[in-house]
């Protein structure tokens, strides 16, 4: 790793970023309903540079590419491109900048050819203002030749392309449109080594025409090997720029994950019993392979890892909602293996997903119906529902949860997200169960209700519930797990005791740094 | 029980939510259901001052002929559309089970006889649709279309244009007797059906996982509830009750002919829409499919005692369909107009 380092310290950097910037974001500020997403943050962009944007999962990177893509407005802050102001008041003013975003999935369609993906909206035009076939045909092949990609063909349609041809088809598009900044968010995540190579190729080809690129990655391999300049984010604040190849990655990891200071995480003394979930070799055929974990009694098991480490797959499949091709659980001596939630929940384990909106909350429904959905059984007599005892344990487990709401039967949708958190969490506490799953039990909600559910995960393992909470926020692994699980595509890592364990030690872990 | 009484304990100022703000009785009178029951009273007054002959005790008992078959279907539809579904095959289920029932009547089978015969078609009918879309996952209007054909079709086949005749005096019960006085079977089956309805879709736990797969199947199943297995059951009870149907209307017309309940797919969809089922899926009411369907009858029976024809009535009814589901449309669109 160090060896990349010194190499890439070859590369000319400091003198010629000194240039003036094509593209220089100041002073953005960007809030949504109770979460401050970027504070004043500023971003540079040269000619001919790549610039890597580096910051945990939920440090604003994803927000600044929408607010330069003009699919957020920010609420402060200035956009200039060659030291002009600019506004993007939507996508296709960016677009008209020159400014183009290659995503993770790339924004394109699979139903139309190559050649039409590249020159969608600004086809050429001929006779009668139609299009223009072969000339379209004949300029989509020029430009992928131009790119070294001539093996594509302009008439391909574009599902039958692999994804890294498909980066391709989205780089010719934003060469065909002229484009001068290049956003790449995470472009290698589904690639494969030699594919890598290739997309490595085509940056180098961005580079020499004069382009400038933002590279988003976690692969500290790949910002070393291709960037010139970083950008670090973390907690919507911008805390470090500067030249790559004059900064350490020890350096670049204390940046990303320096501990802000007014989060404050409940003190409680640890009473942990005997093992509770067994989990071993569990294997799914893509997502997963060979997992083992137990939890024991009383304990907050953390999991920490990349966003598609394979961490929310497991705890499907643990919770009965994935099948798995082999491997093994128990629960408390009891072999399991529940074939659907209902299972799962039977047996006493119970999943608070990730995705709020579309697995959690039954938006339309009000309150204390989505409190009792999975307790329907408990409270209704042979399939009868008995009203009063529904809403006696909504209001249990609601004020328990200190759920701010105007009444029971008020709509979950109208409630804040923290909120709607709270009537989630209520929902699976209320069937009694011994294991319960957080899948980023935080996420997107509001410093006050983070604390009120960290607050709450202490009281339920000091009642002896067992948890396991999946979370991509550092600090939060760190202050709220007994032991912590690290996994990376698809496998398990390590399993640490969360004694005198740092921040640095779970990054490389979960990014791959090898030591 | 250890965590809910330490945690009481540990915290006496938890603040106390109420179970709901507006009392029951304030919510119903603001509802879409009062709106019918207007709607409803407009209609009844109107008619009876456009015709001599409609306040009238066995005119209006003849008024619930008109609703009543559509309306026992309605009930089932209503709770397949909340949960997110549509069978559009119900009135080929009609056509299909009334064949069935008069292939049997020629091999000689008796009253019970044909009527357990009518019901095991229609729920087989709703079983095929029901396994098609939740065991290959089909979109269920498309599975119905298909089915739509092909289980009228198989009607035609059997019959071309010939009719089954000849049902027993016993069998006419169903559709043209009277328990009391003016009091149909027909109406008095109607009546405990929708109570019946009613009961399982507000009162039961089957009845609120219905709403909660029509609001979010996802988190339906991420919180057990066997999405697939309500639906097919749901698909199982509409064909059941197209059976049934069947059996009325067969009773009733004392025939079969393969065009048998032409049509009546829409007229049930519609009543269900304008009772304030969404159409998408998630909401609605039993007490708003039972006064739609009494509106549509109140509708028909209107325009047919004042002689306007078929073709116009439908023409009616088409409308009628596109304006209930426009409506909470265009009135949501109006209100966010002025909010912004």
């Amino acid at each position: 790793m160090m060896h990349a380092t010194v190499e890439s310290s070859a590369r000319p950097a400091s003198g010629e970023a000194r240039a003036r910037p094509l593209l220089s974001l100041s002073g953005i500020s960007k809030s949504f309903p109770g979460v401050r997403a970027l504070n004043e943050v500023s971003l540079s962009l040269y000619p001919g540079k790549v610039t890597a944007l580096i910051g945990e999962n939920g440090a604003g990177k994803s927000t600044l590419v929408k607010i330069m893509t003009g699919i957020y407005q920010p609420d402060a802050g200035e956009i200039a491109i060659d030291g002009a102001v600019v506004e993007l008041p939507g996508a296709h003013a960016a677009f008209e900048q020159g400014i183009t975003a290659i995503h993770q999935e790339t924004v394109l369609f699979d139903h139309l050819t190559v050649a039409e993906n590249i020159f969608l909206g600004h086809a050429p035009r001929g006779f009668l203002g139609l299009i223009d076939w072969s000339r379209m045909r004949r300029e989509a092949r020029e430009v992928l030749e131009a790119m070294g990609a001539g093996h594509i063909d302009p008439d391909t349609f574009l599902r039958d392309l692999g994804i890294a041809s498909k980066h391709l088809v989205a780089v010719a598009r934003a060469m065909s449109i002229d484009a001068r900044i290049v956003i790449m968010d995470e472009p290698t995540a589904a690639l494969s080594t030699k594919e890598i190579e290739e997309l490595f190729l085509l940056i180098e080809f961005l580079k020499s025409e004069g382009k400038a690129v933002l590279f988003i990655s976690h692969k500290f391999d790949e910002i070393y090997r291709i960037a010139d300049n970083y950008t670090v984010f973390r907690d919507g604040e911008m805390v470090g720029e500067g030249a790559l190849a004059q900064t350490s990655q020890d350096a670049i990891v204390r940046m990303m994950v320096g501990r802000a200071v007014d989060q404050i995480f409940p003190a409680r003394t640890p009473n942990i019993g005997g093992p509770l979930l067994t989990v071993s070799g569990l294997s799914h055929p893509t997502e997963f392979d060979n997992v083992s974990f137990e939890l024991r009694e009383g304990e907050i098991l953390g999991f920490y890892g990349l966003v598609g480490a394979g961490r929310s797959e497991v705890m499907q499949a643990v919770a009965g909602l994935t099948r798995t091709s082999s491997g093994t659980m128990a629960l408390a001596g009891e072999t399991i293996a529940p074939q659907s939630a209902a299972d799962a929940i039977a047996a006493g384990i119970v999943y608070v997903p990730e995705e709020r909106a579309r697995q959690g909350v039954v938006a339309g429904l009000p309150i204390f119906q989505n409190v009792s959905l999975p307790s329907l059984g408990r409270i209704s007599k042979s399939g009868v529902l008995r009203l009063a005892e529904e809403f006696a344990l909504a209001r249990t487990y609601t004020e328990r949860l200190d759920l701010r709401a105007a009444s029971l039967s008020q709509d979950v949708s109208t409630l804040s997200g923290g909120n709607q958190q709270k009537v989630v969490i209520a929902k699976w506490l209320a069937t009694k169960p011994r294991v319960i799953i957080l899948d980023e039990p935080t996420k997107g909600i509001d410093i006050g209700s983070k604390a009120a559910v960290h607050e709450f995960m202490a009281e339920l393992v000091a009642d002896g519930l067992s948890v396991i909470m999946v979370s991509s926020e550092l600090p939060e692994i760190l202050g709220m797990s007994d032991r912590i699980a690290i996994m990376r595509e698809g496998c398990m890592v390590a399993i640490h005791d969360n004694r005198g364990l740092d921040a640095e030690t779970l990054v490389r872990a979960a990014a791959g740094i090898g030591s | 029980m250890t965590i809910l009484d330490q945690t009481a304990a540990a915290r006496p100022q938890a603040r106390h939510i109420p179970d709901r703000l507006d009392s029951p009785l304030k919510a119903g009178l603001f509802s879409w259901e009062m709106l019918l029951v207007v709607v409803a009273v407009a209609i009844f007054v109107a008619n009876a001052l456009a015709t001599p002959y409609f306040l009238n005790a066995w005119a209006l008992s003849d008024l619930t002929f008109n609703f009543v078959e559509k309306g026992l279907i309605a009930l089932a539809m209503a709770l397949l559309i909340i949960s997110g579904e549509i069978d559009l095959s119900v009135a080929a289920i009609i056509a299909l089970a009334s064949t069935m029932m008069g292939l049997a009547l020629q091999w000689g089978v008796g009253t019970p006889g044909l009527v357990l015969i009518g019901l095991a078609t229609g729920l087989l009918c709703g079983a095929f649709n029901g396994a098609l879309v939740t065991r290959l996952g089909l979109p269920s209007i498309v599975v119905t279309i298909g089915t739509m054909s092909l289980f009228r079709g198989i009607a035609f086949i059997v019959l071309g244009d010939q009719a089954f005749r000849g049902y027993p005096e016993s069998f006419a019960f169903f559709g043209q007797g009277y328990v009391w006085w003016v009091i149909s079977f027909e109406l008095v089956l109607f009546v405990v059906m929708a109570a019946l309805f009613w009961f399982l879709l507000h009162r039961t736990s089957f009845g609120r996982t219905v709403y909660v797969i029509g609001n979010n199947p996802v988190a339906a199943a991420f919180s057990g509830v066997r999405v697939e297995r309500v639906k097919f059951i749901l698909f199982c009870l509409t064909g059941v009750m197209a059976g049934l149907a069947s059996v009325l209307l067969t009773s009733r017309l004392g025939s079969t002919r393969p065009s048998i309940a032409m049509g009546f797919e829409l007229e049930v969809i519609t009543m269900v829409v304008l009772g304030g089922v969404a159409i998408l899926g998630g909401s609605g009411s039993i007490t708003g499919v039972v006064l739609a369907a009494i509106i549509m009858g109140l509708v028909t029976f209107g325009l047919g005692l004042l002689n306007v024809p078929g073709i116009v009535m439908s023409i009616f009814i088409g409308l009628l369909l596109i304006t209930v589901i426009a409506l909470p449309i265009v009135w949501r669109r109006v209100r966010e107009g002025q909010a912004e």
